[in-house]
């Protein structure tokens, strides 16, 4: 799950981490009132969306005056904002975010995972600050520097005074730095983090190192025992077939095609959009029942893969282990009774209960196409589409 | 021969009394698994269908002499299931649960070095040496035994694989589903290493997926050191970047873990990519025909 700036600048300045005072602002009258309430001469105006690239779009713009603020929050608010990250659409922003300016002296790059190689979080750093650092990575990766944090030990000194030096940092900036790398490190393991970006990280003219710019996104798995991150999920950040599939508790990724997958595992989901690739056509949607779906949430996921305009025709596949093809068969029944059918339905069905789960489709009247084996059941849709 | 287990493996579940795990104890039993013990905190001395059930892994260790266990406890107390039963000296150590925070697994993971104990998952189907002892929630009818090893980090994909195989007359001598997360505890290379040193498995079939950087790994590794003919499928050919797919580890972040990657990767290291998840068992057949 991913939030805004503003939040992810709040939960890191409550772990002690350095960030610029603001204020988030839903109205253009609430900036400029934000911008007075800083009671600074300068601040920054920043457009709030789940993307990167906002400054070169237009999005950020550092101001003196309160009217000024209230202007261009008014130019940014309601509208779309189109970056490098959002796709030709944009993303419609809703809230601007008022921050005192800093004066920068030189900008750096700080970030922190869980690396999947060696199991650990790690620190990444690099002297390239407010660069695309994917890039840096490519380009350059002698300028990225990283270090595994123990999960026994947390962050030692000697670390964060290696990553310090070489970020070219000095005096008291290193001292400043091993604080500031502590409390995020705190602040990732307890609020389960899966990545913490930090870019630019800047030295400001007056010697001070603080967070100019931070993003974070958490581990899904982990929300349960943080409520108060979940309540920060912005709906008009996602899809919105996806919030409904996960009301149900179905994992769905809507893509650009126009055949409807409906599959039960993760691995077969994804090898099911690849064979209606390698039959010519693209998939609509990656979703995965689960192992133990019941009739409802079967029949969910079916209403919401009718409700994609851009479906022409949807595939069943089920290799039931735990999930049983009579559940399956059942749910997909209960789902044609609320949604009318009007496009190709193909279903190849394997596993438990499969006798009882194919005679179910059959009486049920419903129009199904069956299929043999995975195969064939690309083929059948593709065909049955006209593609 | 198989890997990691076989008829004499004495099994204890963790969660024995939920639905997950009274299900697959039962089915386990079926197929012919010595089940052998269940732990359920308060719940000593009591029993699951004739099956002695302990408060702790060590006491249901001292009694049992199980020397593998399974977990189907939910997320919040998986990591510490499999903590315990690490502590407890438990030789194999299956987590079957879905959705174990990553932080969790980190922990676990550390525990984990300088153990003697093996952990596969979490999220994954489990292990099974068909004929001998399955542990987990895979399907035992759709196996045959035989002398293909199989190792995935899907569940229903393997399911996929090992049916084609058996449609085909092919049986397999151990099937291990390494799981979807992140971070686990056998990896791609670790399984290889296994089916390498086993003399009944003749090949292997490795399915991988998008997410990640083990299947070059294994690439890599099975280029020096694989001794036998293997086939391989990446899923997520299609997935779109920076998007999880289902599994939390299902996911291609920083350009890196594309399906095209993986499988250059596995080609160039002379591993036949089956294009097709619908030709995984036919790929294997002409291969052991010696026709790839």
């Amino acid at each position: 799950m991913n939030i805004h700036e503003y939040q992810a600048k709040q939960i890191l300045g409550r772990f002690g981490v350095p960030v610029p005072k603001g204020q988030f602002a839903t109205t253009p009258e609430e900036a400029a009132a934000a911008f007075t309430a800083l009671g600074q001469p300068r601040a920054v105006v920043k457009a709030q969306i789940h993307a990167g690239g906002r400054g070169k779009a237009g999005g950020v713009k550092l101001h003196t005056v309160a009217n000024d603020v209230r202007d261009f929050a008014a130019k940014l608010l309601g509208k779309p904002l189109v970056t490098h990250q959002t796709g030709p659409e944009g993303r419609v922003v809703r809230r601007v975010y008022v921050e005192e300016a800093s004066d920068v002296a030189r900008e750096l790059y700080l970030g922190m995972l869980v690396d999947r190689k060696v199991g650990t979080v790690s620190v990444i750093a690099s002297t390239e600050g407010g660069m695309d650092i994917e890039e840096v990575a490519n380009k350059t990766p002698e300028k990225i520097l990283t270090e595994q944090i123990s999960p026994l030990l947390g962050v030692s000194g000697f670390q964060a005074r290696k990553i310090a030096f070489a970020l070219g940092l000095k005096d008291k900036q290193v001292g400043q730095f091993a604080t500031l790398l502590a409390a995020l490190y705190r602040a990732f393991v307890e609020t389960d983090a899966s990545l913490i970006e930090i870019n630019p990280l800047v030295v400001t003219k007056d010697g001070r190192v603080i967070c100019l710019d931070a993003k974070m996104s958490f581990d899904d798995n982990a929300l349960f025992r943080h409520p108060d991150i979940r309540e920060l999920r912005d709906a008009n950040e996602e899809d919105p077939a996806e919030t409904e599939a996960a009301k149900y508790e179905l994992s769905y990724v809507h893509l650009d095609g126009n055949i409807g997958c409906m599959v039960n595992g993760a691995g077969l989901a994804m090898a099911t959009m690849d064979i209606v690739k390698i039959y010519g056509a693209e998939p609509a949607n990656f979703l995965d029942v689960g192992g133990g779906a019941s009739t409802e949430k079967v029949a969910a996921a079916f209403r919401i893969l009718l409700a994609d305009k851009r479906v022409k025709g949807v595939l069943i596949n089920i290799f039931g282990g735990i999930m049983r093809c009579d559940v399956l068969a059942q749910g997909v029944v209960e789902a044609a009774k609320q949604v009318k059918l009007n496009v190709p339905l193909v279903v190849r069905m394997e596993g438990t209960n499969v006798v009882e789960g194919k005679k179910i489709l059959a009486d049920s009247g419903i129009k199904v196409i069956a299929a043999s084996d995975m195969a064939d059941a690309a083929k059948r849709i593709v065909q049955a589409i006209g593609a | 021969m198989s890997i990691l287990v076989d008829k004499n493996t004495r099994v204890l579940t963790q969660g024995i009394t939920g639905a997950v795990g009274q299900l697959h104890t039962r089915a386990c039993r079926e197929y012919g698994t010595q089940m052998v013990g269940g732990v359920v905190p308060g719940k000593g001395g009591t029993d699951f269908e004739g099956i002695p059930i302990f408060d702790t892994v060590e006491q249901a260790r001292k009694a049992t002499g199980c020397n593998a266990t399974v977990i189907y406890v939910p997320p919040a107390f998986a990591a510490d299931a499999m903590l315990e039963a690490i502590a407890a000296g438990i030789e194999l150590v299956i987590c079957i649960t879905e959705g174990v925070p990553v932080i969790d697994m980190v922990k676990v993971k550390a525990y984990l070095a300088g153990s003697k104990s093996r952990l596969i998952g979490p999220n994954c189907p489990g292990i099974i040496t068909p004929g001998e002892c399955k542990i987990g929630i895979m399907p035992g009818y759709i196996h045959k035994p035989g002398d293909i090893g199989v190792v995935s980090r899907s569940g229903t994909l393997t399911y996929e694989a090992v049916y084609q195989l058996t449609q085909l007359g092919i049986g397999q001598s151990s099937c291990i589903g390494i799981g979807g997360d992140p971070i686990v505890g056998t990896t791609h290379i670790d399984a290889l290493k296994l089916f390498n040193e086993d003399t009944k498995t003749r090949a292997v079939i490795m399915i991988g997926e998008i997410g990640g950087t083990a299947e070059e790994e294994a690439a890599e590794y099975i280029k020096q050191y694989f001794k036998k003919p293997v086939v391989a499928f990446i899923a997520g050919q299609t997935a779109p970047k920076g998007r999880r797919m289902g599994h939390a580890g299902a996911i291609i972040s920083g350009g890196r873990g594309t399906a095209a990657d993986k499988v250059a990767a596995l080609k160039a290291a002379g591993i036949t990519v089956a294009a097709s998840p619908a030709d995984l068992g036919s790929t294997m057949k002409s291969v052991l025909e010696g026709k790839h």
